[in-house]
This record gives C-alpha cells, sequence and structure tokens, in this order.
C-alpha cells in the first residue's frame, strides 16, 4: 500500500495552495481529486475577485485571512504567473438608507485594516465610472481580479513539479485511523498517510463523517452566472456591487470585468438541497440581467455568451442568516485530520493565508525541513494573444505550431493547445484545454476549435475517441466511430 | 512579417470567398489572394455529403462536395493564391490584412479586399436555454464535422431543437447512421429550414416536428440524460403545466446562424443589426471604400447558388472598384429600408439610380402577399407572389428612375398581407 505523510482530499485552491505550500518541505504529499482535473467544482465557478476585506466582521477569521491573503496575492500570482489586475470595486448606494450603510461598510473596513476606502457622491463615480447610475459609492481601491481557475491550476501545476502526488478522477470512499496511521480507501486503491487534510469544500461534512460524528453541516447555497461577450467590455472597468442584503450572508449580485476581458454578473443566491445541483435555471438568469441593470442601466440583453454555477460550502442555514466563519483547526477527536470548513467568499482570496494557517498547524504534527529543491517559479505559460507581433515571429520560428490558429474567438495556437495536453497533472479533458488555455471560452463556444482539439487529441496524444471526455470521468463526448475502420492497415 | 500586394484579397475560402476571387480573376484581376482558416476549400460544403446543391444554378444536383470542386478547380485554372491554414488575425480600413500561418506573419496590402468570412452557430446560451452543462450537446454543424468528416459518432438518442436547415439534415442523417432522433422541436409556429428539407428529412423518416415547442431544461451531471420540452404561446414564452420529458444522450443545436463580422468591425465597417452583416451598396461595398462582402458573412443565404451568384458579383465589384470601369462616383445616397412585413433587405444604399437588385427576407409566413418598393409616395413596384416565408430569400429587380433617385427618398420594400 502506498504511503504518504499527508493526504489532501480535495484539489480545489485551498487544497492546491495547501499542497503548493507543503511541497517547500521534505515529506510526501498527495491529492486526491475526485474530478478528472483540479478547480473542478468551486473554485473554477466564482468571481474571480480579490476581496479586501471589508465585508466581514471584525477579529473573524474571515476578516483577517482575507486582508492577509490580500496582501500574499500579488507576489504569489507572479511567482506562479497568474495575472492580477487590481480594478478596484465600487459598492453602490441607490438610495439614502443604503449611503448609511456605506459609512458601517466603512468603518468595518477600516478596523479590518483595508487601506484607501472612500465614500463618494454621484458625481464622483460618474467621474471614475460613467455607466453606473447610483446615489453614491464606497471605492475600495485594494479589490482586484484573477482567474480562480489558473490560480489553482497553476499552484497544483507548480506542486506537482515539486513532486506532490495529484491522483484525478479519484474519489474518497472510506477513511480510518489505526495506530496512529489513517487508512485512506479511494475508487484508486487504498493509501497509508500520517496526516490528512480536509479540503473538500462542499463535500467536507461527507469526509469528517466517515471517522466521526460532524459537529456542523453544510448548507450548499448555489450562485449562477451569465458571461458577456468581450465587445462589452468597456461597460465598467471596476467591479460594481450592491450594498449586501441583509440576512442572506452574501454580498449580492455583482458586474465584475473579468481578467480576459468579459463581464460577469452573478452570482445568485439559493440554498439548495443536493451539494453538486450546479444547474443554471431561467429564473435567476432574468433575475441577475435585472439587478445588473438596476447598477448599470446598459447591461445588454443580448450579449450572453455563457452561464455557469458554483456551490457556496456554506456552514449556516438561511434561517440563521447563511453566515458562519471559516474553520481551519485540527480535529479534536481525530488528532491528525486537518479540517478546512466553510470556505466560501471570501475564500480565494482567503486561500495563501489558510494555506499558511494549515502548515502552522501540520507543522506541529509532522516535521516539516525545507528541501533545497523547491522551485517557487513556474514556467511562464505563453499566450499567442498575448504576444507582440515580433514576439510572436519569433515563437512561430521556433515552433510553427505556434502559427496555426485552432480557437478563432479567442486566438489560441496549437501549440497551446498540444502545452495544455502535455500539463504535469495528466488532465485531458476537453476542459482542462479550456481552462488552461481559453480555447472554447469566447463566442462561439467551442464551435470552431472543439473539432481541432479532438483532432490533436487524436493524433497527437494517441487518444481513442471514446474516451474523449468534456470535463468528468462519464462526460464522453462520444459514442463511437460512424463506420468502423482499419486504421494504418 | 511577409509582406504581400495584391489586387484583390479574399477572407474566407468557402462557397462564397471561392466565388468571389474566380470572378476577381475572370473580371481582370491579375493578382487574388484567398485566405482560409482550415486546412480544405469550401468551407462547410464538404461536410455537406447530401445532395440538393447547384439546382437552381446549373440544373444538375450536386453533393457539397462536388459543388466545392467546381470553385475549387475553377480557382486553380484562374492562378488563384490561397493560403490554407491561415488565421486573418487584424484587418484595417486601409485594407491591409495581418495573418498567421505555421510559416509565420504575413502583411497582405490589398487594392481590393472581400469578406466571405460565413457565420457560425448560435449556442445554447443565445437562446438562454438553462439547466445543467453535461457532454452531449452539440450545434448541428459541429455535429455534422464529426460524423462527415472525422467519422466520429456524437450520440444514440438525439433531440434536435431548432428546425434550421441544418438541423433538419442531421436529423435525417443521425437516423440514417442508427441514431434514434426523438424529436425536432421548433419555438416559431412554422420550420424554420426549407420546405424541401421538412418533407426530406423529416416526413420522410417519420421523425416528429414540434412546432409551438422549445427545450425548457436539460437534465445530466455528465452526459446528457434528459430534456424538458414546453409548448410557448404566441410571444414565444413557455406555458406553464406543458413540459414534458425526453430521455435522450444528446441535444442538437439549429438555432441559427450568425454573420461572422468581428474583422469587419475592426475595420470599422458599419453593420446592420437586421442582417448581423455590413450595410453595403448595390454592388457589395461596404462603408469602407475598397472593402465588399459577400455570403453567408453579408447575411446569412438558404442555397449556395443565391449565395454564388452574389458572392460573383462581389468578386466583379471588387475589380471594378481597381480599375474603376463601370464605377461611377456619384454623390447622392439613398437609403433602402424594410416596411412592414420585412425583416431586412440588401442591399442597403443605393448610389446610382438604374436597375437594382434586392434581396430581402419576409418577418413571418404571407400567401398570398403583395411585395410593394415605394419612394416617399410614388410606388416604384407592386408585384404579386403567391407566398413569403422567412426561410425563403426573395429576390427582385427593380429600376430606379433618375428623378426619384434625385429625390433622395428612401426606398421602403413592403410585403403586403
Amino acid at each position: 500500500m502506498k504511503k504518504f505523510q499527508v493526504a489532501i482530499i480535495g484539489g480545489g485552491v485551498i487544497g492546491s495552495s495547501i499542497a503548493r505550500e507543503l511541497s517547500r518541505y521534505d515529506v510526501s504529499v498527495v491529492v486526491f481529486e475526485s474530478g478528472s482535473d483540479v478547480a473542478s467544482q468551486a473554485s473554477k465557478a466564482n468571481s474571480g475577485v480579490i476581496h479586501s476585506g471589508i465585508n466581514s466582521p471584525p477579529y473573524s477569521l474571515k476578516a483577517r485571512l482575507c486582508v492577509e491573503g490580500n496582501r500574499m496575492f500579488q507576489s504569489l500570482a507572479g511567482e506562479l504567473g497568474v495575472p492580477v489586475k487590481w480594478v478596484g470595486k465600487f459598492v453602490v448606494a441607490g438610495n439614502e438608507d443604503e449611503i448609511a450603510e456605506l459609512e458601517h461598510l466603512k468603518r468595518v473596513g477600516e478596523s479590518n485594516g483595508v487601506p484607501g476606502l472612500e465614500i463618494l457622491d454621484e458625481a464622483g463615480v460618474k467621474k471614475k465610472e460613467k455607466n453606473i447610475s447610483c446615489r453614491g459609492a464606497l471605492w475600495v481601491p485594494t479589490a482586484g481580479i484573477t482567474s480562480p481557475y489558473q490560480l489553482t491550476i497553476a499552484l497544483a501545476e507548480n506542486a506537482a513539479e515539486n513532486n506532490v502526488k495529484f491522483l484525478l478522477e479519484t474519489k474518497v470512499i472510506g477513511l480510518k485511523k489505526q495506530a496512529q496511521k489513517f487508512f485512506v480507501n479511494t475508487t484508486k486503491g487504498g493509501f497509508l498517510a500520517d496526516v490528512v487534510v480536509n479540503a473538500a469544500g462542499v463535500f467536507c461534512r461527507d469526509i469528517v463523517a466517515m471517522l466521526e460524528e460532524p459537529d456542523f453541516n453544510v448548507y450548499p447555497c448555489r450562485g449562477e452566472y451569465l458571461v458577456l461577450d468581450k465587445s462589452y467590455s468597456w461597460l465598467v472597468r471596476s467591479m460594481v456591487y450592491p450594498v449586501p442584503p441583509k440576512h442572506t450572508g452574501v454580498l449580492g449580485i455583482h458586474i465584475t470585468p473579468t481578467i480576459e476581458g468579459n463581464i460577469l454578473l452573478g452570482p445568485s443566491a439559493e440554498f439548495i438541497n443536493e451539494d453538486e445541483d450546479t444547474r443554471t435555471t431561467r429564473e435567476a438568469m432574468i433575475s441577475l440581467l435585472k439587478h445588473a441593470k438596476e447598477m448599470v442601466p446598459v447591461v445588454p440583453d443580448n450579449a450572453v455568451i455563457n452561464a455557469y454555477s458554483g456551490i457556496r460550502s456554506k456552514l449556516a442555514s438561511a434561517e440563521n442568516g447563511g453566515w458562519a466563519d471559516f474553520r481551519i483547526e485540527e480535529s479534536r477527536n481525530t488528532p491528525g485530520l486537518i479540517n478546512i470548513l466553510g470556505i466560501e467568499s471570501p475564500g480565494l482570496t482567503a486561500a495563501p493565508a489558510i494555506a499558511k494557517e494549515a502548515i502552522g498547524i501540520i507543522a506541529g504534527l509532522i516535521v516539516l525541513k525545507e528541501k533545497g529543491s523547491f522551485k517557487s517559479n513556474r514556467a511562464r505559460v505563453n499566450r499567442f494573444s498575448g504576444l507582440l507581433e515580433t514576439e510572436r515571429a519569433k515563437m512561430i520560428e521556433k515552433d510553427s505550431k505556434w502559427g496555426r490558429v485552432v480557437c478563432r474567438c479567442e486566438q489560441v495556437t496549437e501549440r497551446e493547445v498540444t502545452d495544455a495536453l502535455s500539463n504535469p497533472l495528466g488532465a485531458r479533458t476537453l476542459s482542462s484545454v479550456k481552462y488552461r488555455c481559453r480555447a472554447g471560452m469566447g463566442r462561439c463556444q467551442g464551435g470552431f476549435c472543439t473539432p481541432h482539439i479532438v483532432r490533436i487529441m487524436k493524433d497527437n496524444f494517441g487518444m481513442d475517441v471514446i474516451d474523449i471526455k468534456l470535463k468528468s470521468p462519464n462526460s464522453t463526448l462520444f459514442t463511437g466511430r460512424v463506420r468502423e475502420v482499419r486504421e494504418h492497415g | 512579417m511577409v509582406e504581400h500586394l495584391v489586387d484583390v484579397a479574399v477572407i474566407g475560402g468557402g462557397p462564397a470567398g471561392l466565388a468571389a476571387a474566380v470572378s476577381a480573376g475572370e473580371h481582370g484581376a491579375e493578382q487574388v489572394v484567398v485566405i482560409e482558416r482550415n486546412s480544405w476549400l469550401g468551407g462547410i460544403l464538404p461536410q455537406c455529403i447530401h445532395d440538393g446543391f447547384g439546382v437552381e444554378e446549373t440544373g444538375k444536383s450536386l453533393t457539397g462536395p462536388e459543388y466545392a470542386e467546381q470553385y475549387i478547380n475553377m480557382a486553380l485554372q484562374k492562378n488563384i493564391q490561397i493560403m490554407l491554414e491561415t488565421m486573418v488575425i487584424e484587418l484595417r480600413e486601409n485594407r491591409e490584412i495581418v495573418a498567421v500561418n505555421s510559416n509565420g506573419l504575413h502583411n497582405i496590402k490589398a487594392k481590393s479586399v472581400v469578406l466571405a468570412m460565413g457565420c457560425r452557430e448560435r449556442t445554447r446560451w443565445g437562446a438562454m436555454i438553462p439547466g445543467t452543462r453535461p457532454s452531449g450537446i452539440y450545434t448541428a454543424g459541429v455535429a455534422q464535422t464529426f460524423i462527415n468528416l472525422q467519422n466520429i459518432m456524437v450520440g444514440r438518442k438525439v433531440v434536435i431543437v431548432g428546425s434550421g436547415d441544418v438541423g433538419l439534415i442531421m436529423a435525417r442523417r443521425l437516423k440514417l447512421e442508427g441514431a434514434e432522433v426523438v424529436a425536432v422541436v421548433e419555438i416559431l409556429p412554422y420550420p424554420s429550414g426549407l420546405l424541401r428539407n421538412v418533407v426530406q428529412c423529416l416526413e420522410d423518416y417519420d421523425i416528429p416536428l414540434l412546432l409551438n415547442h422549445t427545450v425548457t431544461n436539460i437534465e445530466g451531471k455528465e452526459r446528457v440524460e434528459e430534456v424538458t420540452i414546453s409548448q410557448v404561446d404566441g410571444n414565444m414564452k413557455p406555458i406553464l403545466g406543458t413540459e414534458k420529458q425526453i430521455k435522450c444522450d444528446t441535444l442538437l443545436l439549429s438555432l441559427g446562424l450568425i454573420p461572422e463580422n468581428e474583422l469587419s468591425r475592426m475595420a470599422m465597417v458599419e453593420i446592420d443589426d437586421r442582417t448581423g452583416g455590413p450595410s453595403v451598396n448595390q454592388e457589395l461595398e461596404t462603408s469602407v471604400p475598397g472593402i465588399f462582402a459577400c455570403g453567408n458573412c453579408l447575411h446569412v443565404h438558404d442555397t449556395v447558388d443565391m449565395l454564388s451568384v452574389e458572392a460573383k458579383k462581389a468578386g466583379k465589384s471588387a475589380v471594378e472598384c481597381i480599375t474603376n470601369t463601370g464605377r461611377k462616383q456619384y454623390e447622392t445616397v439613398i437609403h433602402v429600408v424594410p416596411g412592414e412585413g420585412v425583416r431586412y433587405v440588401v442591399p442597403q444604399r443605393i448610389n446610382r439610380p438604374g436597375k437594382v437588385e434586392l434581396m430581402l427576407r419576409a418577418k413571418k409566413p404571407m400567401e398570398p402577399v403583395v411585395l410593394q418598393v415605394t419612394a416617399g409616395k410614388r410606388i416604384i413596384l407592386t408585384k404579386k407572389l403567391r407566398c413569403a416565408t422567412p426561410s425563403s430569400m426573395i429576390k427582385i429587380g427593380i429600376v430606379i428612375p433618375p428623378r426619384v433617385f434625385a429625390s433622395r427618398a428612401a426606398l421602403e420594400v413592403r410585403l403586403i398581407g
């Protein structure tokens, strides 16, 4: 049976951050991910916002780790080659009552140590962002945006390059502790570990329940989004948030420019019964457009190119106000089990700080000795669309695949698709290509590139067509050949 | 950067691009280049292995590949330069093109440019179909690519939403390959595709066509497992209580085609919101001098035959623009606007009196119907038509008297039921 010192359950942004932090040390680490790639749940389906810390009550873990994470973000993103933009955000007030709320938010933010907060009147807002309609707004300069899936992928790939073992399509189905060792049973066999990190997100209770009676419940809360065509990137440059609705523990439907130039509308907030129900609904689509237009009236109805949803892993029910703090702790009943619970917004921002927090706990359990071979920098991932003309010419000279554009909307080349398919995690679905190089993320939603990617998977990676999947172990794209052929004699 | 100087540069090597290039060659252009992003010529014709192409144009019924071959051969005979696997990434108002292929970057300076980029398929999100996001959802054209060009079967039990021609053709194709086609679902009270395709692809194969219906939900965590269809009211809103669940593993989308004009917009070419394509004059010249448009990027056509005729005109105009033959500069421009019963008219502008051909599409099916063209209070043309349907483009010749032209009154085209 394979032995690892640390087993991390979940390859989301939290599991991948912890894995990457641990890869600095001389310790053997495995990550079990039930999906076909990392970032296959909430880590890929959120707003991609680096929060400032104005929204969490002072002295909460959420406030502290959000502000800490925010400060760590720039250098982490730099090391990993992940894009970050400090676009700032407006919290807009539509009436006098809401202006009073802005004052409250400002006080909370200041006591959490958030710098630069400023309340602007209508004219002040218009000067910075002419399409916003409001009575006034709180300007939050330290809020930023990143690509949540690119960050998670970069963390995981960098961890893998530093010898963390990632096992995809590997679901943990049993967990026992005997004689100071954890026995982890998975769909890919059994493993032994000294320490188990439960970073299973919305499934975190299921993991705890394998070992002990959980002292908490998870209340899944779905958030739906709409993605607008890049030709509307002029709508807003900064994020536009409403004053947070009371008693739901969410921030409200906001308008977010993405790092790639699209505009996101969302998320809705709907408590649901099933923790994997990532559907989109007509009701939410209508409501998202309506709410967005209240803040930015020129938001168009007919520019949606995609819709998706993510599930918040909440520890408080709707009846109890929907707000609960993060929990990052070693189980009292099962020493060696480190639970990371209730990670929802601002979880992405806090991820680097949560990882440090977790490492602190792990360091009390096993010896963490820094290894000399740790490589903190990840090779820069080149994008054809982001290169200058002269650079493009040079790249094509080196490898002609840089000259073959296979995704027309996002201008992605065959070389980038090939690089994406050669990732160190071994993720090879259509989505894993999409999230690495953006092929399929544009306005035609894969109409042009899908046949090209399938061709590359078949011809250059030797994949059988019936093994080609969209995003998860059973999401097969094809049912077989139209005609059986004997290829190559 | 490789520099090229050409007479006519055609963007897109589909049927429109090929016909335009051949015509440009025939009308005396010496250096014509066709820039095509795929590794083949003919656009989607090679995957259209059914017949019916060329009937109106030549009287012969050809398959897509056969039809394409004719024009490919003509292009080769005319020494037209073909750049395959080459993506145009920039088009400027001064008719400079930046393109990329495996040999590097290319700067193509053209005396005139013909836009022939074609169209793309409307996606699930264009129609805002809610539900889960499993595999097994394909636009009809992509499914056709996989089945007919890559020998890959996309599914076994299929529902098709939208009754556009590609969807109808694919219903039959899937059935012939052993798939079960449960239904074709159309939100409108009439089919979107040509009548002959409804008969030959659905009725002949006992595939039900459900009018006034649409898909309102998709189920399936990983692969499509079920779709919900609902009846819609007169405003195309789903009627509560009419939901029906259909088990299937595949949903094909035939929701309409969108002209591709990202490059046109880059060159500041004015786009008509009604067609989704450039606004052109009777010579198919766009708002940017020297840039012409034809094919499905100008407006979506019913048949390749009509498209080729139009594209040849664009090719000819692109040459005349260089040689200046037959090209008088008129200062006056009159607009052509769709009136009652008309969804759009091409061309949108006319800059000379005389004979002009109009292409238009009806808003809804009507029979019998009177087509009327007016300029202010003056009636230019009145013509009785047996019927008009949105799926069949109407082509009509008119003659604009010089006095009418000089009055600068806009031409209004109406279909009166």
